[in-house]
């Protein structure tokens, strides 16, 4: 059978270690199907990060990905963390409302969430506070409107289910 | 190897900085691709990628179609590996739905998918040889992606975008003589595999423009979230298939070649090493392969349930990532992020590039191997 | 001279440019047949029988191109770029001998005409590059001039090493026909093989192929000087290279494999220009044969490959060719004994610069196998 549906990528030592490690930050740590996640303020979000990365038990050296979602009262800034020494992965998700679309910029601690920044803004309109250069990188220079999001509308494809 | 020489500059005599286009319809760019470089006489000052010429919304599309349909998105991101990009995907939705997949279609998959890895690395030597200056390569590299791909006609119905593979397991079974098609077909790929080393690898020329161009060294390279053959020649290991291991790979005996260096050179020997060790699996797991159903138990209708899943394979060009939100019981998914591996890679490209000469410009880009499918998605 | 003079050398004229023009299609098809074949495909074979029409078809569609010329280059210098680089090509093969005394003009200085003209090439790519007011075509003509200038050292030094020579022989030794018949005993390239592969090299330099083929980059510089020009005027660029090629290979068998003469040439004056189109063929084969599987060198390494390593060595048979000729005359040495000194001399340096040649790829093979082991 293989091995990889049901993998786990956290453990209850890694959980406490690094709760232990965020200290007093206000966060809560706990699983997140499969890997452990970690829901924080958005002023917090860089220090975090820097502890995350610089700490040797856990040294989250490799930013898989940042995304963000659209759940149309506020939108989820998604940030994937994984470590190359302890295989393990760590989710932050920070909450952005949507009156107030700015979170900082976490390029001042790996320079690979350069062009994931920039696309969140191209896509979806979130400001990332501190990032040298937020010209358009997907789309072109004047393209009205955030596609990324819910109030973009697409159409939906219809679906026959045969018989 | 670089020479070193030094530039006389007359206090009085004015230089200035020539701005050049390597614009979205170029032969060495590797898809429509825009490089603005500043050069200083021949060295590159400042190189701006721009990056979105092949922007077809694939991430929105998602949230308008069905489980079933997406993985015909997913063949067309990566346009060269496309049963490692729809596998992926699959195993994203299989994870959310927790479906057990049987023996049989895991090793076919993993035949397909080390199949397309080696049609990959065989393009990848091809185009590369080509922007060096020499042509038998691309002879040499295109034939033998040529024969993988009647294989994969043959199984799938279609060259390229295959559609094969299922939530579950694959769409329908092999075709009858497949095993002793793929046991000609890998005595073909080692031959293949031989003139094609044997033209480049210790050619004095190729050496000289490849070796010690564009080195990083890897705590920049993983900075930059770059995976794959460029991280491994960098001298990290960190190969999904034997760090994170998934499908039956935990099983299979194979090793990861690593580079020392980081430069264009060992990149180039990566990959091919790589099609090495990709035969070996290959020839591993048609004897393996067992008999039995190809499909799991799984509805007809896919409906995940709640949460959100992270599934990262290893393409060849790196670490394909897949971030499925789904809202629970519906039948499209409420948020399908990609996390491309040549998004990341192209980060690097800046600081491999200021200092280059612009004849080496081409060489880095072309050693990094991306695809612009999966780049703008 | 009379009318009838004018027209005799305006129809030869007229008769020997429509040959070039259709040896230099044969060429193309032949390399493209060659290649594919080095390639292990097929090549041209659609059109026509064996594809012979291909380049035909192709100088067809090219000329039913649109002539496009962008706004703002120099309008006179754009038109006039094709024919600089065009015509003192042709005007080499004034002098050029098929045969004994079938040569148009039998100039006593025929050497020092045809290292003139091969200078000239330079100019016209320049202003090729410069006319069109493009980046990327200065960047090309500017490569094409440092490489072209580079290598016409090696070139000429080589070439007046076989005149040096040639003086054992004949009071006027830069006279073209003179040095075929002072081949007639053994051919100079058993005499001075160093001064061929020099007189190779900066050939297939000059030429601008692969290995250096900079000048016309495809991928990095696409087209290079050229990359403005359209339709005919980019296949007249495309018809002067490959003239140029046919030209150094003519040159080569002149001055090195003996011309016009063979076996039986003295009684059948028909075998001569065979034997001299043999040669040629041969020598085009070999430029062929290089460009097959090698990548192209970066423009720093080809200058530093040429004033560091090509031209002391052009310098070093220079001199050497000088000093056995000198000193054998000084001496009165026969003829044969020069020969044989200068062959073995030459012999003794070629063994030299391969070890060193070898030495210094070891060097650099080792960055392979350090690295990667013995696999």
């Amino acid at each position: 059978m293989s091995t990889d549906n049901f993998n786990q990528y956290t453990t209850e030592e890694f959980e406490a270690a690094t709760r232990a490690v965020l200290g007093n930050i206000k966060v809560t740590v706990e699983p997140n199907f499969g890997e452990l996640g970690v829901v924080c303020d958005r002023s917090d979000i860089v220090s975090i990060c820097k502890i995350l990365k610089q700490d040797t038990d856990i040294s989250m050296e490799y930013l898989r990905s940042i995304s963000v979602v659209d759940w149309v009262e506020h939108m989820e800034v998604v940030y994937h963390l994984s470590s190359i020494r302890h295989m393990n992965r760590i989710v932050i998700k920070v909450v952005v409302p949507i009156e107030d679309l700015k979170i900082d910029s976490v390029i001042t601690v790996w320079s690979g969430a350069d062009w994931h920044e920039r696309e969140g803004h191209d896509l979806f309109g979130v400001e990332f506070v501190g990032h040298p250069d937020m010209s358009p990188l997907i789309l072109y220079e004047g393209f009205e409107g955030f596609p990324g999001r819910k109030s973009f509308e697409i159409p939906v494809q219809e679906t026959f289910y045969g018989d | 190897m670089e020479t070193k020489a030094t530039v006389i500059r007359d206090e009085n005599s004015e230089t200035a900085e020539l701005r050049i286009n390597m614009g979205p319809q170029h032969p060495a760019t590797h898809g429509v691709f825009r490089m603005v470089l500043t050069l200083d006489g021949e060295r590159v000052v400042t190189v701006e990628p721009h990056i979105g010429y092949l922007h077809r919304g694939s991430e929105k599309l998602t949230e308008g179609e069905n489980f079933q349909q997406i993985t015909t998105l997913f063949d067309r991101l990566d346009y060269i590996s496309n049963f490692n990009n729809e596998w992926v995907y699959v195993r994203a939705v299989e994870r959310a739905m927790e479906v057990e997949i049987p023996e049989r279609a895991e090793f076919i998959r993993i035949i397909l998918g080390e199949l397309n890895r080696i049609a990959s690395h065989f393009l990848f030597y091809g185009t590369y040889g080509l922007d060096i200056g020499a042509m038998n390569p691309v002879m040499i590299g295109f034939r033998e992606r040529e024969r993988i791909q009647a294989l994969f006609e043959g199984v799938s119905g279609a060259r390229m975008m295959h559609n094969y593979f299922r939530v579950g397991g694959v769409k329908e079974d092999l075709p009858e003589g497949f095993v002793p098609a793929v046991y000609a077909l890998l005595e073909h790929l080692k031959k293949g595999y031989e003139d094609a080393r044997d033209i480049l690898t210790e050619s004095e020329i190729f050496i000289e423009r490849t070796a010690g161009i564009g080195a990083l060294d890897p705590e920049k390279t993983l900075d930059y979230g770059v995976t794959g053959p460029v991280l491994r020649a960098a001298g990290v290991d960190y190969d999904i298939r034997k760090a994170d291991p998934y499908s039956m790979y935990s099983d299979i005996d194979f090793s990861v070649p690593l580079g020392s260096h980081g430069d264009c050179y060992d990149r180039y020997m990566v990959r091919m090493l790589e099609i090495e060790q990709s035969i070996k699996i290959i020839e591993q797991c048609v004897k393996k392969l067992p008999d039995g159903p190809i499909q799991g138990k799984v509805s007809r209708i896919l409906r995940p349930p709640e949460g959100d899943f992270f599934v990262h394979g290893e393409n060849p060009r790196g670490d394909l990532g897949v971030y499925l939100v789904s809202s629970g019981g519906t039948v499209r998914p409420y948020r399908l992020k990609i996390r491309g591996p040549s998004f990341s890679n192209l980060m690097a490209l800046k600081s491999m590039m200021e200092g280059a000469y612009l004849a080496d410009s081409t060489v880095i880009l072309g050693s990094l191997d991306i695809v612009l499918g999966e780049v703008d998605r | 001279m009379s009318i009838t003079d004018y027209i005799l050398i305006f129809s030869i004229v007229f008769v020997m440019f429509n040959g070039i023009l259709v040896s230099v299609l044969a060429v193309i098809y032949g390399e493209r047949k060659v290649l594919a074949r080095l390639q292990q495909r097929i090549g041209p074979s659609r059109t026509g029988p064996w594809g012979i029409l291909q380049t035909l078809a192709d100088a067809v569609k090219l000329v039913l191109k649109e002539d496009i010329r962008p706004q703002n280059s120099d309008r006179i210098i754009f038109y006039l770029a094709p024919l600089i680089i065009f015509t003192p090509i042709f005007m080499l093969w004034v002098v050029l001998p098929f045969g004994s005394g079938l040569v148009l003009g039998d100039i006593d200085l025929g050497l020092f005409y045809v290292s003139a003209l091969l200078g000239l090439s330079v100019v016209g790519m320049v202003a090729a590059g410069w006319s069109s007011n493009s980046k990327y075509a200065m960047l090309g003509s500017a490569r094409s001039a440092a490489q072209l200038i580079s290598y016409e050292l090696p070139l000429i030094l080589s070439i007046l090493s076989v005149g040096l020579f040639a003086q054992l022989f004949t009071d006027n030794p830069f006279n073209l026909s003179n040095i075929v018949h002072a081949q007639s005993g053994l051919p100079f390239i058993f005499v001075m093989p160093l001064a061929f592969i020099l007189f190779l090299i900066g050939g297939l330099a000059e030429t601008a192929r692969i290995p250096f083929d900079i000048p016309h980059a495809d991928e990095e510089i696409v087209g290079g000087a050229f990359v403005e020009y359209s339709g005919i005027r980019w296949g007249a660029f495309q018809l002067s290279e490959y003239t140029g090629l046919i030209t150094m290979a003519f040159l080569a068998s002149i001055l090195f494999l003996g011309g016009w003469s063979g076996p039986f040439s003295d009684k059948f004056v028909w075998l001569q220009p065979f034997y001299i189109s043999m040669k040629t063929g041969f020598i085009i084969l070999l430029a062929f044969w290089i460009r097959a599987p090698l990548p192209r060198l970066r423009i720093d390494q080809l200058m530093a490959f040429a004033w560091k390593v090509i031209i002391p060595i052009s310098f070093a048979n220079f001199i050497l060719v000088s000093l056995v000729v000198f000193m054998g005359d000084r001496i009165n040495l026969p003829i044969y004994q020069i020969q044989l000194i200068l062959g073995c001399l030459n012999l003794v340096s070629m063994i030299a610069l391969g070890y060193l040649i070898t030495a210094r790829r070891k060097k650099r093979l080792a960055v392979y196998r350090e690295r990667w082991g013995e696999k």
